[in-house]
């Protein structure tokens, strides 16, 4: 399983990539942690002509910086670093308990933020968890400079996005929310494997409400969704037991999760009730 | 037999040997040469470049089942660094096909198989071109530049359609169809059986596909030295001679041309026993183009091409009478094993076990079995690790324990009164089986006792109040070791049913040792290296045991069928033995002293009389090779014996058992199932080294779990491998397997001086029906069942009916 | 054996890197990976491939510092790094300590799996030097082993790390 041959350059700086973005956005791969890309290459499902190692450029690199309004990652951030980041700890309480899912040790040590985000794997956590939160990814080209684009609306099928060829996501932001809930249920037979179901939820508690519910299930669909309605019927509860009851309502009715290999859609469908019970319960603590 | 070792043996109970300086038999000692596995420095054939190497890649069929209308290779060949493009009319004069029959099946049938495929592919993953380049990165991109014109055909996928009568035959000139083979046993009175009892059960039981997914991918490293006209041929394998014989065979050499070397192997479980197409293929290429070749499996090729096993749909029944005896074991069982026979072993062995076992553990009055194997257009079968074993223990025991929750009685209990009593042996079983001496009693008692039985079915019971669901499960095993020539020798299959092991002393007294046995990771090297040491009384560091290079050891059978210990032990307990006698007559010699009077000890002659050391065996040894002058009457020391051992008690192998426990909870919520133990009791006779034999058990046991609750090939209706990668295949992993209880009863078997029986396969044998009947013990108060392996999530949520 | 006839320009790059504590200049194919570039070009062979799509972790080696499977991961990206393999760590002090409990606690058979479960159980008791065997489970759970069942694998940590402490932690 040798990889077919492509052309490999190394970006000195975000300018210098962006730049080779702008020229070879079609036929280019980002090499970010590679965690993903390199099996893809092994097995040949993906033969790009190009690879842009993005490892060494600084602007990316950085440590995640905390302001009074938000929190921002670098989209080199790696998984490792979520969990060893004291700044994660306390500002991002979600990824924090995200990320010891996510694969392996070896795997975090090398895998990052922005590569995950990107490729929007429908069965991976961070996505999902950038979706609850409402995360913006900063993006950036060349020719259209710096923009915004919310995570809720980033994702639009199997491993599509907004992002363009010449675009490169460059970080990601979170609101820093006082008094913030987070909710993270992952259910997968084998520890590290790609999940059954898996639920991401964050909110704000508001007396004995919540507010600012934010729900993404992953290994469910194509892509992550914030579960708006869902969201919505939680947030008119006033205690867990009966927003368990409302959000399994909507969830009876709405949710359609697709199979995978070993896994059928009942199952998942079954499996999805006690997840979203268990997140609504951590919310609400 | 009369054990003669040192005068220094009980027979009958666990300290059966002395254990010499705590390193000989019986000593629980680390691995001999575990250093270099611990340090990388261990040599695998991947390890291995060879100046002027080719390495080989194979187009492989998308198809399940095509017809190969042409292949253009000339772009391909034509690529830099590509060095040879074959096909398989290339190669077809250079070779004689395989054809995996065993004759004393009567029946069996199979088509000659070719290294590569000719006009039709019948499996996806069937090597079709191979491709020689000086790296594999080259030679996969020249696979890319390979044309082949396919014409699809409908492939034969299941094996019920298999044996339909419109069929389509997937080797058409064989008379039956795709019916590979069929047999059948009746005895005793089936129908009256079940017409008198009070309990009469039938399950379906199905297993999927399962392959060993050895970590180490198999490969070959072949030279043919056109100089020397002799071919060598580097493998991880499990079975050096027999793949010189089967080698030299099919490239048309004489056996004496044909050196195997059996390298460090990262694991093989029956992997690595059989003749694979690719492998010949890659050989022949190295006489072809007089340079060496180099083929190693690469993980997705691995997953299409490595044996399958143990895919069996089985209706098995069970009849007790009123007062609680099993009196009637029936099965019905399909076996599906790919488009050939595997050669040279056959591929049917799975459902023999299944007629020679059903019930074995049991007294009962009446059998019946009925089992049919089918061609179909899917990888073809071998043997995995236990073999046909853990699948009629599997029928056996979900079947007993389903018999005994619907009869309301203790499972424990239910199988004391039916077990064959410990004294009844040797005994012969319906099927005409024949069992030396088994323990059924012994180790069901002293598993109630290590696992504190009572104590958790209370913690059962308050689990399930508290609205949890736990389960205890358990499977009675039998499993085959030692094995005679009946099993592949009357067959005609080059397999030896001997072992043979060559000791020599070195001038300065230290031991040099070669056996045709492998060691796969299982501590062969080390538990032969204890016999040898043992005997001779010496430290373990006196001795070195190579194993399985054919130009030094002389032929064996290998390493298989849980026969490493007991027969290749006993070629090297016999050999040593013969060296000692050998030693203290020539001690005799040299210093005039009786012989009857000498013993050997700590590396020193010493004389009874007085207790001195007469001197060392280096010296003895010193005086031997350079000084024959000294001894003066009899021949020259001849310090290099070699003897061959064969087990010819039990034709058809010296059969071991053991009980087998799991604890497990089931959460309904989410159909996962936690492990929470697991125990085994095992009787493998004499045990060599406690330790390395619980690891075999151990690793053995998660590999059942493996096959119970998480592995199988999924295929599509076209016969397309859907999930050929590891993220898909799932194996076992560390976070969710057990710890392991391990305990022992010892019944040694008198084949052999040295008692020892097979315990590789053990743990394999019991731990799925140990962990499927703890599953559907959970699931009882559910009314759950769930009788189709793997036993998935979706299958718990099926069984307890939350879903559809 | 690199991949040094691969076709076309970019398609080999210099690099330099520190390998097992010394220098080592190499030409490589950029499409090589690292487990493929220490094995071949250095001739390391006791880094093992078992997968080549970074499930199994047979593969895994220390580059600056943390464990990563060397599968995925592209030789031009060693560079100007710091790479050790099993070879070059057996006189590491957390390393030397685990082989003997492996050696002691059998936890080993064939042998494959072994170098990756070195490097990957030293990582674990740098970052958590009292693990609970669930600790160990875990952070072994993405290394692949077919033969032991992975008990024995986490007596011999458990017993490595009351080793290490036993000696005072030891230098790091």
């Amino acid at each position: 399983m040798k990889a077919a041959p492509f052309k490999y350059v190394l970006a000195q700086s975000l300018e210098h990539c962006l730049e080779l973005l702008s020229e070879h956005g079609d036929e280019a791969q980002l090499l970010a942690g590679g965690q993903s890309l390199l099996p893809s290459l092994a097995l040949r499902l993906s033969a790009p002509a190009l690879l842009i190692d993005i490892n060494r450029v600084q602007e990316i690199s950085a440590q995640p910086q905390v302001t009074s309004s938000v929190v921002r990652l670098p989209a080199l951030t790696r998984h490792a670093d979520l969990i060893t980041s004291p700044v994660v700890q306390a500002y991002l309480p979600l990824l924090h308990r995200a990320a010891p899912w996510i694969a392996h040790p070896g795997i975090r040590n090398r895998g990052t933020t922005g590569g995950s985000l990107a490729l929007g794997d429908p069965a991976s956590e961070l996505p999902a968890c950038a979706v609850a939160a409402g995360a913006t990814l900063i993006l950036q080209s060349k020719s259209g400079g710096s923009r915004r684009v919310p995570a809720r609306s980033f994702y639009q099928g199997m491993f599509r996005n907004t992002c363009g060829a010449d675009e490169m996501i460059v970080a990601v932001e979170f609101a820093r929310i006082d008094g913030m809930q987070t909710g993270f249920k992952e259910v997968a037979r084998r520890r590290g494997d790609y999940a059954m179901v898996g639920l991401a939820g964050q909110a704000r508690r508001s007396g004995q409400r919540l507010t600012d519910v934010g729900l993404s299930f992953f290994a469910v669909g194509d892509y992550p969704v914030l579960e708006a309605e869902i969201c919505q019927a939680i947030e008119a509860a006033d205690t867990a037991a009966q927003a368990v009851t409302l959000a399994l309502d909507v969830y009876e009715r709405e949710m359609q999760p697709s199979a995978d290999l070993w896994c059928s859609s009942q199952a998942k469908k079954y499996i999805g009730r006690s997840v979203l019970e268990d997140v609504i319960h951590d919310l609400f603590k | 037999m009369r054990p003669r070792l040192c005068g220094r043996l009980a027979v009958e109970n666990a300290e059966v040997f002395t254990i010499y300086k705590g390193e000989g038999i019986g000593a629980a000692v680390p691995r001999v040469g575990a250093k270099r596995l611990v340090q990388g420095q261990a040599h695998y054939c991947d390890d291995l470049e060879l100046p002027r190497m080719v390495h080989v890649c194979f187009l492989r069929s998308p198809y399940a089942h095509a017809r190969i209308a042409s292949i253009d290779t000339a772009v391909a060949r034509a690529m830099p660094g590509v060095v040879s493009v074959l096909t398989g009319a290339d190669l077809r004069s250079h070779c004689e096909p395989f054809l995996g029959i065993l004759s004393h099946l009567p029946g069996m049938v199979s088509a000659p198989q070719w290294p590569l495929a000719l006009e039709t592919a019948r499996w996806q993953g069937e090597p079709v071109v191979m491709i020689a380049a000086q790296t594999r990165a080259l030679a996969e991109d020249a696979l890319a530049l390979v044309e082949v014109d396919w014409e699809p055909l409908e492939p034969v996928v299941d094996p019920e359609a298999a044996l339909a009568q419109d069929a389509t035959a997937i080797h058409p000139e064989l008379e039956k169809a795709n019916l590979a083979y069929e047999a059948r046993v009746d005895r005793g009175d089936f129908a009256g059986e079940v017409a008198r009892s009070a309990l009469c059960l039938s399950l379906n039981i199905s297993t999927t596909r399962v392959t060993a997914v050895t970590l180490e991918p198999r490969g070959v490293v072949a030279k043919w030295d056109a100089g020397r006209e002799e071919l060598t041929v580097w493998m991880g394998t499990q079975v050096p001679h027999m793949m010189q014989s089967v080698l030299a065979k099919h490239l048309r050499l004489s056996e004496n041309r044909v050196r195997v070397v059996g390298m460090e192997t990262g694991g093989s479980f029956g992997l690595k026993i059989h003749a694979y197409p690719d492998e010949f293929a890659a050989v022949m290429l190295s006489r072809l183009l007089g340079r060496p070749v180099k083929f190693i499996a690469d993980r997705l090729e691995s997953f299409s091409s490595d044996v399958h096993a143990r895919a069996h749909n089985a209706r098995v029944e069970i009849a007790v009478s009123p007062d609680h005896r099993i009196r009637a074991f029936g099965v019905d069982g399909l076996l599906g094993i790919g488009a050939y026979s595997k050669h040279p072993r056959g591929s049917v062995n799975e459902v023999r076990h299944v007629v020679n076992l059903l019930g074995a553990p049991y007294q009962f009055a009446a059998l019946h079995a009925h089992v049919r194997v089918a061609f179909q257009n899917k990888t073809p079968y071998g043997m995995y690790r236990g073999v046909g074993h853990p699948i009629v223990c599997l029928l056996t025991e979900m079947a007993v324990e389903c018999a005994a929750r619907k009869l309301k009685v203790d499972p424990v209990e239910f199988r004391f009164k039916n077990y064959r009593a410990d004294s009844d042996y040797p005994a012969e079983l319906l099927s005409g089986t024949k069992l030396e001496a088994l323990s059924h009693e012994a180790c069901l008692r002293q598993l109630v006792s290590l696992m504190d039985y009572p104590a958790l079915r209370k913690a059962q019971a308050q689990a399930l109040a508290d609205g949890r669901y736990q389960g205890i499960g358990f499977a009675t095993f039998v499993e085959n070791s030692n094995h005679g020539a009946a099993t592949y020798g009357r067959g005609g299959a080059p397999i030896a049913a001997n072992d043979g092991c060559t000791v020599c002393l070195q001038v300065d007294g230290t031991v040099l040792c070669n056996s045709g046995v492998t060691d796969t990771g299982q501590g062969t090297e080390t538990a032969l290296t204890q016999i040898v040491a043992h005997t001779l009384d010496l430290p373990l560091s006196a001795v070195r045991m190579q194993l399985g290079d054919t130009a030094a050891a002389p032929v064996s059978g290998g390493n298989w069928g849980s026969r490493g210990t007991g027969i290749a032990g006993e070629a090297a307990l016999q050999a040593s033995l013969a060296l000692k006698d050998e030693v203290l007559r020539c001690a005799s010699v040299l210093w005039d002293v009786p012989q009857g009077r000498i013993s050997l000890n700590g590396g020193h002659l010493v004389d009874s009389i007085g207790g001195q050391s007469l001197g060392t065996l280096a010296q003895l040894c010193q005086a031997a090779y350079v000084r024959p002058d000294l001894f003066k009457s009899g021949p020259i020391p001849q310090f290099a014996v070699t003897r061959f051992y064969a087990q010819r008690e039990y034709d058809g192998g010296i059969y071991t058992n053991g009980v087998q426990a799991s604890m497990v909870e089931v959460d309904i919520r989410t159909g996962c199932v936690s492990l929470l133990k697991h125990w085994i009791v095992d009787d493998c006779g004499v045990v060599i080294n406690p330790a390395l034999a619980d690891e075999q058990l151990r690793g053995a046991i998660v590999q059942g779990i493996g096959q119970a609750l998480l592995e199988g090939c999924l295929y599509d209706d076209q016969g397309q491998l859907m999930n050929a990668t590891m993220a898909e295949y799932l194996t076992p992993m560390a976070g969710e397997m057990p710890d392991i209880y391990v305990g022992h009863v010892v019944t040694p078997t008198r084949s052999s001086e040295l008692g020892a029986k097979g315990v590789a396969e053990a743990g394999i044998t019991g731990a799925i029906a140990a962990v499927v009947n703890a599953v559907n013990d959970a699931l009882f108060p559910l009314n759950g069942q769930v009788t189709d392996l793997p036993v998935t999530p979706d299958r718990i949520l099926k069984a307890i009916g939350v879903i559809h | 054996m690199t991949y040094l006839n691969d076709l076309g320009p970019g398609t080999g790059l210099n690099i330099e890197l520190q390998l097992n504590g010394q220098p080592v200049r190499a030409q490589v194919s950029v499409r090589q990976n690292l487990g493929d570039f220490l094995r071949e070009s250095q001739g390391f062979k006791g880094t093992h491939i078992g997968c080549e799509h970074g499930v199994c972790g047979a593969c895994t080696v220390r580059v600056d510092g943390r464990a990563v499977r060397s599968c995925l991961s592209l030789a031009v990206q060693a560079d100007a790094a710091q790479v050790f393999t099993i070879e070059g760590l057996s006189d590491d002090p957390v390393v030397r300590v685990l082989q003997d409990s492996f050696v002691n606690c059998h936890a080993m058979q064939c042998g494959f799996c072994t170098a990756g479960m070195l490097l990957t159980a030293a990582e674990l008791l740098q970052v958590q030097p009292e693990p609970s065997r669930e600790e160990v489970r875990e952070y072994l759970s993405g290394n692949y082993c077919r033969c032991t069942g992975y008990e024995s694998i986490v007596n011999a940590v458990m017993d490595a790390a009351q080793t290490l402490r036993k000696a005072g932690g030891g230098e790091r």
